[in-house]
């Protein structure tokens, strides 16, 4: 069987017709002031006195096996409480919380235990009074290594005779297979033309300002942790965590503090957490471990995607894409917490914004001697983004279409449309969108400069077009439809919300995986609880609950939060007016049919002066019960736990993947650059974005983000690298080599909206918190092959640092001003 | 051996302050913890990213690569004095109004820098200010409402200051 039946699985279509008060609008975000006030209340402002600061040994090598830590001069010095070498943690604590593919035979613990796999692996612990203290002994400790020799390339780990980077694996090869979806081979028999290329992406992070931290408590007399984070999320999967930490789960409450940013890099970050949880039980403190700078850049376990690609694409003579075929090696470093998750994220919208018919994918998980991956913006389809727009622009090119046309001439228009791997497009207007963009960018009068300064002034100019895709809301399914068995049922993949009316008729709204990390979950809940009640936004207030004794959540990640929040506060609130609607029935001693919801209550259809506020409801719920029939509690207050709405079953053949990221956002950039043939350095010159992410919540907060993305893919696309060398040294562990774009390599974006509402989600809205950078590195690589296409050169690999762009350009011999 | 330690005063937002400090205490240690002035906050701590800037005698310095004891005998301003008896000042409400955070990590570096660029100049173009704040790294914004925010903080001071004279 290899097809699901799909029709019978959409949820029902919602009505989005209605007019809304607080939802559309850019209010001001409820969450800033504190942090304007510098009383934000980050990780670190919460170190009381007294508590204990941990500080990691790194490894130095790349590859070694650890003969023998010396420790007793660094338990001497002063201050030291404790030192915890990678063998005695070992003892402390079970394995880190695995998805990988085969976690017993490739095992990740919080610190090396037999040998250390990349530079920056921790080897030992020190806790201490101060940081200052923990450092000082950190320089004690002695280590003996046996060096192994490394590998750092993706293609040579994947060889034979490669050092083994996991020796129970037998193999640098963690996952591998080859999906067919539709008729691959008829579309390639078929084709007119096939265009092929090799795609390089290099590493890089979504490097928060904040680095991850924990302070962490253990009562032993209940044998219970209590641990603030920066990094709550997947609190329905904490049972793994504290599988680590070796207590039952409800004997660990790990509670959120607002992050300094993440971008994806502290989802599941759960390392600091348990070093934190170790030292402390270990010293009987509390203890807080927070990653410098290094620790956060070598030791983070969420480097971003590192792929190389051979891609080949079928296209017909007359314009239409027909079937493309990926074989891609990622590299994953040393460890594969998440599997190839991010490939399921490829998956999800692999054909882009076109009626591509079928696809052959072919993925390798290589482990070498690198930090490993994790979570960055995109997750891995944004990658994806840039490899089809890649191969978009070359077949453009051998067609001679303008890229604009080309890509309208593919266009999916009917939804919800079903891609060749089963996942569904819930809607869209790729053509509004592409027309938009296209007037934002001024695209004909750039062409005709382009020409002008080309001829004129012999300048480099580069005008990028792509139109891409932005999934949100994924579900789970995506993490184990890689493997045949075990099976598992469809994930749910819940978020939960209790809103609390209090006597007075004031609002509390409960989160449970949603800690701040610089989105505006506050905000979006305050905005989505006035329109629902018709109270001020600023009334709303919100609580950040606990993970221990929380209800099922996931949190932030894959574009999901403002969507899965959205339905929990509206079933929540349609519990809560339920129960005020008989309530205000009993009240005015009227049948609750008679009753409508308006201005903040319930009214008398037709008598609109007979009436009661929820205020008025409230004060009679929490104080006079025995106004009300037996079978009414008092209090108002209801919590829902809203599962994913939309997902279905993978065919047990895996041909058809199902629905699993429903909700398709799309983007269309136009990026105009110059290129410095003589330096290699590349300038903005205009920047136009418009995005579709359905229903707009708060327009100007969807704006940052695409701003914020878009500035990240810049970094992506032009200047940052995790560099490793050959023996497996980071040459970029610092800010002063890992370049992170300033204000002055961020243009000022034109930005477009396009409201194409969901129909299957709360109000119409789609996930959109990723967008910028899913668009930006494949929008800026074609602006810039664009400018040098006069001069034969295309680049073919990201960042495209000055230095890549010069040897192309050497390469290109004269013609590319190669001569000199 | 236990560490020798100075002794260094300091003005804080106004407040005198004299206090025994390590010679390697860095200022940003200082003003977080011993003086409970959380708000300035440490990114790279390498002095790149501009994070934990403070105005020490009005300039801009980075306080994780700065002693404690090299600001013996200054003012120091933080974010914490930015605002005056419960009120926003205008950078502060500006950044609001225009969405010039997301995270808000980096902002009190960013708003002492706005600060400092604006008492230099007060009226900038957007240019100017966004050479100016490239000091200082933002990794949620892209700087584009910071900017805007900035410029109109900028003429609301000016304003401020004609109404004053």
């Amino acid at each position: 069987m290899t097809t699901v039946d799909r029709a019978a699985a959409a949820p029902p279509v919602r009505d989005q017709s209605a007019k809304r008060r607080w939802v559309g609008q850019s209010i001001r975000r409820v969450e800033d002031p504190k942090f304007l006030l510098g009383r934000g209340g980050y990780i670190a402002d919460r170190i009381t006195p007294g508590t204990l600061h941990a500080a990691v040994l790194r490894s130095p090598h790349a590859h070694a096996r650890i003969v023998r830590i010396e420790t007793d001069r660094a338990k001497a010095a002063p201050g030291v409480h404790a030192v915890i070498t990678g063998p005695e943690a070992a003892e402390l604590c079970d394995p880190m919380p695995d998805f990988g593919p085969d976690p017993a035979r490739h095992t990740w613990r919080c610190l090396a235990a037999e040998k250390v796999r990349y530079v920056g692996e921790g080897v030992a612990v020190v806790v201490a009074d101060s940081r200052y203290l923990a450092e000082d002994a950190l320089e004690l400790i002695e280590v003996e290594y046996a060096p192994l020799p490394p590998v750092t390339d993706p293609e040579r780990a994947l060889a034979d005779g490669a050092p083994l980077v996991h020796e129970a694996l037998e193999s640098n090869c963690a996952y591998e297979r080859t999906f067919d979806f539709g008729d691959v081979e008829r579309d390639f028999a078929e084709a007119d033309v096939v265009v092929r290329d090799r795609l390089r992406w290099h590493r890089s992070g979504g490097q928060p300002l904040e680095t991850v931290g924990a302070i962490a408590e253990y009562d032993a007399g209940t044998g219970s942790f209590t641990i603030d984070t920066n990094t709550l999320s997947f609190t329905s999967y904490l049972f793994m965590a504290a599988g680590t930490l070796k207590v039952p789960a409800n004997k660990l409450d790990i509670r959120p503090v607002p992050a300094g940013g993440s971008f994806g890099s502290k989802l599941f970050a759960n390392k600091p957490a348990v070093i934190a949880g170790m030292c402390a039980r270990k010293t009987g403190r509390k203890v807080v471990y927070l990653e410098d700078r290094v620790d956060n850049i070598a030791n983070c376990d969420h480097h971003g995607s590192d792929r190389v690609y051979e891609v080949e694409l079928a296209v017909m003579r007359d314009g239409t894409m027909r079937g493309i075929k990926i074989d891609v090696i990622d590299d994953y470093g040393a460890y594969i917490q998440f599997g190839v998750g991010h490939h399921g994220n490829a998956l999800a919208q692999v054909v882009g914004p076109y009626t591509i018919g079928s696809v052959r994918y072919r993925v390798r998980a290589a482990l070498t001697n690198k930090n490993q991956q994790g979570a960055y913006r995109g997750f891995g389809s944004e990658v994806n983004n840039w490899m089809l727009e890649q191969m978009v622009e070359l077949a453009a090119r051998e067609l001679g279409l303008d890229p604009g046309v080309f890509r309208r001439k593919n266009f999916i228009r009917e939804f919800p449309y079903f891609i060749p791997t089963g996942n569904v497009y819930d809607s869209g207007d790729y053509d509004q969108v592409l027309d938009k963009a296209l007037e934002l960018a001024d695209y004909s009068g750039w062409r005709a400069e382009q020409k002008r300064l080309r001829e004129e002034e012999g300048r480099y100019i580069g005008i990028g077009l792509i139109s891409a895709q932005e999934r949100s809301v994924f579900s789970a399914t995506e993490f184990w439809f890689w493997f045949d068995e075990p099976g598992a049922p469809v994930t749910s993949t819940p978020e939960s919300v209790s809103l609390k009316v209090d006597a007075t008729g004031g609002i509390t709204a409960i989160l449970y995986s949603c800690a701040f990390w610089g989105n505006s979950p506050e905000t979006m809940v305050s905005q989505f609880v006035a329109e629902e009640f018709d109270c001020s936004p600023y009334d709303v207030s919100i609580v950040y609950h606990g993970s221990r004794d929380g209800l099922p959540a996931t949190g932030p990640g894959g574009s999901r939060t403002t969507v899965m929040l959205a339905g929990a506060v509206e079933g929540a609130a349609g519990k809560i007016k339920e129960k005020a609607r008989r309530a205000a029935a009993h009240l005015l001693e009227i049948d609750s049919d008679d009753l409508e919801w308006a201005d903040g209550g319930f009214r008398v259809r037709g008598d609109p002066e007979r009436k009661k506020s929820l205020a008025e409801i409230a004060v009679m719920l929490h104080l006079f019960k025995h106004s009300f029939p037996a079978d009414m509690e008092s209090g108002l207050d209801a919590s829902k736990v809203f599962d994913h709405p939309y997902t279905t079953m993978p065919s047990a053949d895996r041909k058809d993947l199902g629905v699993f990221y429903p909700f398709m956002g799309h983007a269309c950039h136009i990026p105009v650059v110059e290129v410095d043939i003589e330096t290699g350095a590349v300038t903005f010159l205009h920047y136009a974005a418009v995005h579709d992410c359905g229903t707009l919540v708060n327009p100007r907060s969807l704006a940052g983000h695409i701003v914020g993305g878009t500035a990240q893919g810049i970094g992506t696309a032009l200047y940052e690298e995790f560099v490793y060398d050959d023996d497996g040294q980071l040459l970029s562990s610092s800010y002063l080599d890992y370049l992170i774009p300033t204000a002055m390599e961020v243009p000022e974006l034109t930005i477009g909206h396009v409201e194409t509402p969901s129909p299957y989600t709360p109000h119409g809205v789609k996930g959109g918190g990723e967008g910028g950078r899913m668009m930006a590195p494949a929008a800026i690589n074609a602006a810039v092959n664009d400018a040098l296409y006069p001069l034969g050169v295309r680049l073919t690999e990201l960042p495209m640092t000055p230095e890549r762009i010069l040897s192309a350009l050497r390469a290109a011999g004269p013609a590319g001003g190669g001569a000199g | 051996m236990a560490p020798t330690t100075c002794t260094i005063s300091v003005t804080v937002n106004g407040r005198p302050h004299v206090a025994e400090v390590e010679p390697r205490r860095l200022l940003v240690d200082f003003l977080r913890e011993d003086l409970g002035l959380p708000g300035t906050h440490i990114g790279c701590e390498h002095g790149v990213c501009g994070t934990c800037t403070v105005l020490l005698n009005g300039a801009s310095i980075r306080s994780c690569i700065t002693f404690a004891v090299q600001a013996d005998g200054a003012e120091i301003s933080t974010v914490e004095g930015l605002a005056r008896d419960g009120e926003f000042h205008p950078l502060q409400d500006e950044f609001s109004e225009k969405q010039g955070l997301q995270c808000g990590y980096c902002t009190p570096g960013m708003l002492m820098r706005a600060w400092e660029i604006l008492a230099e100049n007060p009226d900038p173009t957007p240019a100017e200010v966004r050479s100016a704040i490239a000091s200082n790294l933002c990794r949620c914004t892209g700087y584009q409402f910071i900017t805007e925010a900035v410029i109109a903080a900028a003429a609301r001071m000016r304003t401020t200051k004609e109404t004053a004279s």
